[in-house]
């Protein structure tokens, strides 16, 4: 498995700078890392032990029950402090949660960037990532006709179509069956590395650690050595 | 930044009203109103009150139709709820609820006047179709002495009312993995259903039930339509000193107000000390272990009242349709002997004018209080709090559980004195009042359910808060949206009190002209303002169920098509 060249200068990927979040007194997890773009940091834990918290507090959009510090920083600029809109994050979770009210490609049109414009520019933007995803002509689909697959591959590609500086990815694979997992993962995988996101995975599940083939972090009695 | 403060107007808007109307009686009640030229206290209010003849007896019919109403209503949906969880009729008579909830009470009370009266449908379909008596008989059933036709009314609309609320709790009840508890435990479907579910669900409509409890205590309108006259239940003889001529009879009226507060929070005391005599007798009776309870009897008795109230209903709603358009009407024929559009064609140019207003009030107090909701919500969901079921809900029932006469007749006395009653803005902030708890109920549970991580994902793709409300939380929303708004309009046209108190005879809305034609107007006509208000509401929940529908067509995990 080849990755991009680590790039330890915190002026590129995602740095999370001495990241504590907790629960009242209790630290659920603590994070110390770089993830260099196209690199994958896993974070494992058993459910419940608050690991989702982190990307949580790095996305902005932590629980209120929630109390994290510690500085994030993305390509050079601390996020932290930013509304969540404004911190080029893409979030995958378990379920797809594909808008009801839209289309296949209204989803993604809601995902693309703004910094394409023109009506047939995002159309054609739209339809030529559904293509590339092997779902061409999806566009007019209603989203809850659509197979577990595909629905996970158009979450992603919205995702992605937003143009994010990093990817989370909350347990993205743990409702899939395992054929399916192996290749959707593999699929995310290949598209973060391709494009040089840095990606900051949470999962309980041993194989996507493996196959990411990056470091890990172990969160176990909610508290994470790193 | 709206959305900030959005929870504090929505709370101030329904207790301030509620708290200056109150504060707006008590004065003139002890004699001061300056507007009147009295401005020194006194104790002439009481006197002239506990003066009047027949007070005793107008309190204690007000007492009979508040209980009578409440326990009926609740049996009947005990029962119904016990003997149908989980059958089939149970799920169609989920769907009957809406439309039965959005018929104005007005309508409801001249439905049934127009069947169980001595010349109504019931006696023509005996003397017509069944050989009974050619004359109708001489009795009084209608403006009864007790208000058993005021109680009868009161169950009809209450018993959806209560259901939808039954409905609301099961949820939070755990219903199916009790019943499969309590069965597995070798308890009846009824037994069962009462001691492992009811008393959970019970604990979660409190509120509705107290609600109920003091709108029959207080009612006015369908006491105008149905109740006795002499003496009147206290509501209307307040109105009535109210629409007297002799401004004096406005510190008796004030008086009576506040003596109208004190019954209702000693009902509301008694019935919170039945619930606990209740709560321990069924502790006992549940603890006693008693397997089977009426197992056979309850789900046939179920039928039966259920059967009942579906005859009144279809009864009543025909009798309005046919008397709309009856032309000659012999007794004891059980239709018409003639029909005509006429009815309709002839009233058409008031009817109109009234319907406007209905509409113009209805809609510009749904819009508000549903702008308002949402923001309220939304604020909620901005801050992560996360609120389930009742949580928070309280306050919503403060204007539905306060005597209506008591605060309007507060708010209109503080009106008249600002300068502003008889505006448009004080009718519709009136009505408002009402509508805001019921718009709130209506869309809050379908809001917070909505999964908060689609608003991650909106962000996370860049989306600013603002533009993920309009662009995914409203649109995904958009049947409950509607629906809330159809429900605010109807609660709105039912207004009879919260109109003619603010409004006078400047705001005239379908509902005033159906209860000032009621005592006395031709039949055909009061069934034409009649069916109208029913007619309304349909409408609007049919415009809200239709439009989500086409506008998402061809989108199944909208689950409208």
């Amino acid at each position: 498995m080849t990755e991009t060249g680590h790039d330890q200068s915190p002026s590129s990927g995602l740095w999370l700078d001495g990241v504590d979040v907790k629960l009242g007194v209790a630290t659920l997890v603590s994070a110390d890392a770089h993830v260099a773009p196209g690199e994958i940091l896993t974070v494992m834990g058993p459910s419940g032990s608050g690991k989702t918290s982190l990307l949580g507090y790095v996305a902005g959009i932590l629980a209120p029950e929630f109390t994290a510090t510690g500085a994030v920083w993305l390509d050079g600029a601390r996020i932290d402090g930013l509304a969540p809109e404004k911190r080029r994050v893409g979030l995958l979770f378990q379920d797809p949660l594909l808008f009801p009210h839209l289309s296949v490609g209204g989803n993604l049109a809601f995902g693309l960037s703004s910094a394409i414009k023109g009506r047939a520019a995002r159309h054609a933007a739209v339809e030529a990532a559904l293509e590339d995803a092997g779902l061409a002509g999806f566009a007019s689909r209603d989203p809850a006709t659509l197979s577990g697959g595909q629905k996970a591959r158009v979450a992603l590609l919205r995702v992605l179509l937003s143009d994010p500086r990093a990817l989370l990815l909350d347990e993205a694979f743990s409702k899939l069956d395992t054929q399916l997992r192996q290749q959707f993962r593999a699929y995310v995988f290949d598209q973060a590395r391709a494009r040089g996101l840095p990606v900051l995975m949470v999962t309980h599940d041993p194989q996507d650690a493996e196959a990411a083939g990056g470091r890990v972090i172990e969160v176990r009695n909610g508290h994470a050595p790193d | 930044m709206l959305a900030r403060f959005a929870p504090a107007l929505t709370i101030a808007i329904l207790i301030g009203p509620v708290f200056a109307g109150l504060a707006g009686v008590l004065a003139p009640a002890f004699g001061y109103l300056p507007a009147l030229g009295r401005s020194e206290l006194s104790l002439d209010p009481w006197r002239a009150l506990f003066s009047t003849p027949g007070l005793t007896q107008s309190i204690a019919v007000s007492l009979f139709i508040g209980f009578g109403s409440t326990a009926i209503s609740l049996a009947f949906v005990i029962l119904v709820a016990a003997a149908g969880e989980g059958t089939r009729a149970f799920a169609l008579v989920r769907r009957l609820l809406s439309p039965l909830l959005a018929v104005p009470h007005v309508a409801v009370a001249i439905g049934l006047a127009f069947v169980i009266a001595p010349s109504g449908l019931v006696f023509r379909i005996w003397g017509g179709w069944l050989g009974g008596p050619q004359i109708p008989p001489d009795i009084l059933i209608v403006n009864d002495p007790y208000g058993l036709s005021v109680i009868a009314a009161l169950a009809l609309k209450e018993i959806p009312f209560l259901f939808l609320m039954v409905l609301a709790a099961k949820p939070q009840a755990d219903v199916e993995r009790s019943m499969m508890l309590a069965r597995s435990m070798g308890y009846g479907r009824v037994a069962g259903w009462l001691k492992a579910v009811w008393p959970r669900i019970y604990a979660q409509i409190r509120l509705p039930v107290l609600a109920v409890l003091a709108y029959g205590l207080s009612v006015v309108d369908v006491a105008l339509v149905l109740g006795p006259n002499t003496p009147p239940t206290l509501p209307v003889q307040i109105l009535k000193w109210i629409n007297d001529p002799d401004l004096s009879l406005r510190f008796q009226a004030s008086a009576a107000a506040v003596l109208q507060i004190g019954l209702v929070a000693i009902a509301i005391a008694v019935w919170i000390a039945l619930e606990k005599i209740a709560g321990r007798a069924g502790r006992r009776w549940i603890e006693g272990g008693r397997r089977r309870w009426f197992e056979r009897s309850a789900p046939i008795a179920a039928s039966v009242v259920s059967g009942l109230y579906g005859t009144a209903a279809v009864l009543a709603a025909t009798a309005l349709l046919l008397w709309s358009i009856a032309r000659g009407w012999r007794y004891p024929d059980p239709t018409p002997s003639s029909y005509t559009l006429e009815n309709w064609t002839r009233e058409s140019p008031r009817a109109a004018e009234l319907v406007t207003n209905s509409l113009l009030i209805g809609l510009t107090a749904a819009v508000i209080a549903l702008v308002l909701t949402i923001l309220s919500l939304e604020n909620e969901t901005r801050r992560g709090e996360r609120r389930r079921g009742w949580q928070g809900l309280e306050l919503l029932y403060v204007p539905l559980v306060a005597p209506q006469i008591s605060f309007l007749l507060g708010l209109q006395i503080l009106s008249i004195w600002l300068g502003v009653d008889e505006s448009f803005a004080a009718v519709v902030f009136a009505h408002l009042v009402f509508v805001l708890p019921y718009v709130f109920l209506s869309i809050s549970d379908p809001w917070r359910a909505v999964d908060p991580r689609y608003r991650h994902v909106a962000l996370g793709l860049g989306v600013s808060e603002n533009k993920a409300l309009l662009t995914t939380r409203l649109p995904m929303l958009l049947p409950a949206v509607l629906s809330a708004l159809a429900l605010g309009l109807a609660v709105s046209i039912g207004q009879y009190l919260a109109t003619v108190l603010i409004a006078g005879a400047r705001w005239p809305t379908i509902t005033t002209e159906a209860v000032t034609l009621a005592s006395g107007g031709d039949r055909r006509i009061i069934a034409v303002y009649a069916v109208l208000q029913m007619l309304l509401p349909f409408v609007a929940f049919w415009l809200a169920l239709a439009a989500p529908r086409l506008a998402f067509r061809n989108r199944r995990g909208m689950g409208v098509s």
